[in-house]
């Protein structure tokens, strides 16, 4: 063998190898998706898509599945996460790269990274000794009766989890947008501001909707952390001072009877499917948003 | 004394090849330092009004630095320093007081490579005349015609004004960002290597825009291209390591320059 054809094969060798990661990779997902389903039929055979997803009746002992409290739960936690963190983590990417001096960006930069690599028990436990009791002295001003474990407690704990991804992505955004756009703006007789307002951030739309997607996502799935502080009632929130049960913290508080009963095995896993679909289903439509973004 | 010296204030000598009243940008004792590096070396130099201005020089001698300190793109770079100062006629660059956002809008600004807005390419040249003032929607649309008929880009583009900038050529794209700059109504345009990145045809599209510009513009304009700087140039400044060697009309620069580092720039010494 010479050495052209010990060096083809190789190539060849690589290329199939190559080939084969990426096709696993795409898998993943759709294993995943078929694995949750195909364990969630059981629960299908006695009830209907409609009843599991709109019945706010949860009672497992006697077969009434509804997931209703758990997804209007997980939907209010997420969205109140977000509609906090997202306007601070694009103000503080704004400023951190446009505004603050080289040396202040990169103390930030290094604050953020280590917030990144907190576990999130840890914010939970936080959230439990500061947060929830903060919670509940708001709710009494407001003359509301609440221990402070609740929805709200649960979005503010979440909405500081997620700041150092969101902020991240921001922040690499902001910083690649090309510095001429800015000087070309200044140069036409813009501020400083109108510039960010009307070049920048048009320019960063496409990465500020993936970065707020990624938050999204990840805020939607977190488990731990909003556990230990959001109530764990089942029952549809009222109020941000009630209590909620979003769909992670169902399935972590119950993965102790799988393998007991078949059908509250299936649920779960049929809670897991939501939470898989809702993500598939956001990012999908993300994608779609950012590429219409990126027109410019 | 050389005929093309002239004594500034505080004995330092200004270079300026032509009749004192006609200048527009005066560079006085400026020096500038980004960290420990010195880039800019006591530049003392004037431009004439509506002539047309190359900076010449080798790679990394401070052509860019100095085109950029003249609208104070150098506000970008918190770790620079500058002492000594630019007018623009009366007006100092550098200085607390300084209007520095209608003092801008006195220059448009053409990069090295075409940067058009994140719009479509009605909105690259409506967004500078909407910074300018308040104008009717027809209004609009006439100016808008008007500055891309300027720059020979009407007819390309006059099917598809809704649609984004970044979609025509890099030669077309540069055009618009002429345009853009021209609809503020500028009094200069700085120009910093506005061929390089153009293919030959584009390229001497927007040298012939410079030619007949130069005429009511005040034009200063980096390049690297020799042949280029002869062809359209009135006067060259010519830099070398940070500071300005010289300046004198085109014609005598190229044809009789006097100092050493010019020579050598010249015979191709630094490339
Ligand atoms: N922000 C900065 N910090 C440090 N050095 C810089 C900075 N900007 C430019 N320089 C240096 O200053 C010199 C002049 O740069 P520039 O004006 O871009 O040169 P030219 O345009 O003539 O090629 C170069 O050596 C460059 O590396
Ligand atoms: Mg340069």
């Amino acid at each position: 063998m010479n050495i052209s054809s010990h060096r083809r094969t190789r190539d060849r060798v690589v290329t199939v190898l190559t080939y084969a990661a990426m096709v696993f990779v795409l898998l993943l997902p759709f294993a995943l998706f078929v694995g949750l389903a195909v364990k969630s039929d059981l629960l299908f055979r006695e009830h209907s898509l409609g009843d599991l997803l709109f019945s706010s009746v949860w009672r497992p002992s006697s077969g009434e599945f509804g997931f209703k409290p758990f997804i209007v739960g997980s939907v209010y936690v997420t969205l109140l996460a977000m509609l906090i963190s997202c306007p601070i983590c694009l103000l503080s990417a704004i400023h951190i790269t446009q505004y603050a001096p080289t040396r202040v960006a990169k103390v930030v930069t290094t604050a953020i990274d280590i917030l990144a690599g907190i576990p999130s028990v840890v914010y939970g436990v936080w959230g439990m000794v500061g947060v929830v009791p903060f919670v509940g002295k708001i709710a009494g001003w407001c003359g509301i009766q609440s221990n402070g474990y609740s929805i709200l407690a649960g979005g503010i704990v979440l909405s500081i989890m997620v700041v150092p991804f969101i902020l991240n992505i921001l922040m690499e955004i902001y910083r690649t947008i090309p510095r001429e756009l800015t000087e070309v703006s200044l140069s036409l007789g813009a501020t400083r501001w109108e510039t960010i307002r009307d070049v920048l951030n048009r320019k960063a739309l496409p990465g500020i909707l993936a970065a707020f997607g990624f938050g999204f996502a990840r805020a939607f799935g977190e488990t731990m952390a909003v556990l230990m502080v959001v109530g764990n009632v089942v029952k549809i929130p009222e109020g941000l001072f009630d209590p909620g049960y979003p769909l992670p913290a169902l399935i972590a508080n119950s993965f102790g009877e799988l393998g007991s009963i078949p059908e509250i095995e299936s649920a779960l896993m049929f809670a897991a499917l939501i939470l898989l679909v809702v993500v598939l289903i956001f990012n999908a439509t993300l994608r779609w948003l950012i590429i219409k973004a990126e027109r410019y | 004394m050389e005929s093309n010296m002239n004594q500034g204030k505080e004995g330092r000598n200004i270079e300026r090849p032509f009749a004192e009243g006609e200048s527009i940008i005066r560079v006085d004792g400026l020096n500038l330092h980004a960290g420990k590096t010195h880039i800019l070396k006591n530049i003392n130099v004037e431009i004439p009004k509506n002539k047309l201005t190359v900076i010449l020089g080798p790679s990394g001698c401070g052509k860019t630095t100095l085109l950029k300190c003249m609208n104070r793109l150098t506000d970008l770079t918190p770790d620079i320093k500058v002492s000594g100062n630019i007018y623009i006629g009366e007006q100092p660059v550098f200085g607390s007081k300084t209007d520095i956002v209608a003092l801008r809008r006195k220059m448009g600004l053409l990069s090295q490579r075409p940067f058009p807005l994140p719009m479509n390419i009605y909105n690259n040249i409506a967004y500078g005349l909407k910074l300018r003032g308040k104008y009717t929607r027809a209004e609009l649309n006439e100016l808008v015609e008007y500055y891309l008929r300027q720059v020979n880009l009407w007819d390309e583009v006059k099917d598809r004004l809704r649609s984004p900038a970044v979609r025509l050529s890099i030669g077309q794209q540069q055009r618009l960002c002429l345009a853009r700059g021209l609809a503020v109504n500028p009094d200069i345009i700085l120009a910093d290597e506005p061929t390089s990145a153009l293919d030959p045809v584009s390229s001497e599209a927007i040298e012939k825009q410079f030619a007949a510009l130069s005429k009511d513009y005040t034009l200063v304009m980096v390049t690297h291209v020799l042949r280029q700087a002869r062809r359209i140039a009135d006067y060259v400044i010519f830099m070398y390591l940070g500071e300005v060697i010289e300046m004198r009309p085109a014609q005598e620069f190229f044809d009789d320059p006097r100092e050493e580092q010019t020579k050598k720039y010249l015979a191709g010494a630094f490339n």
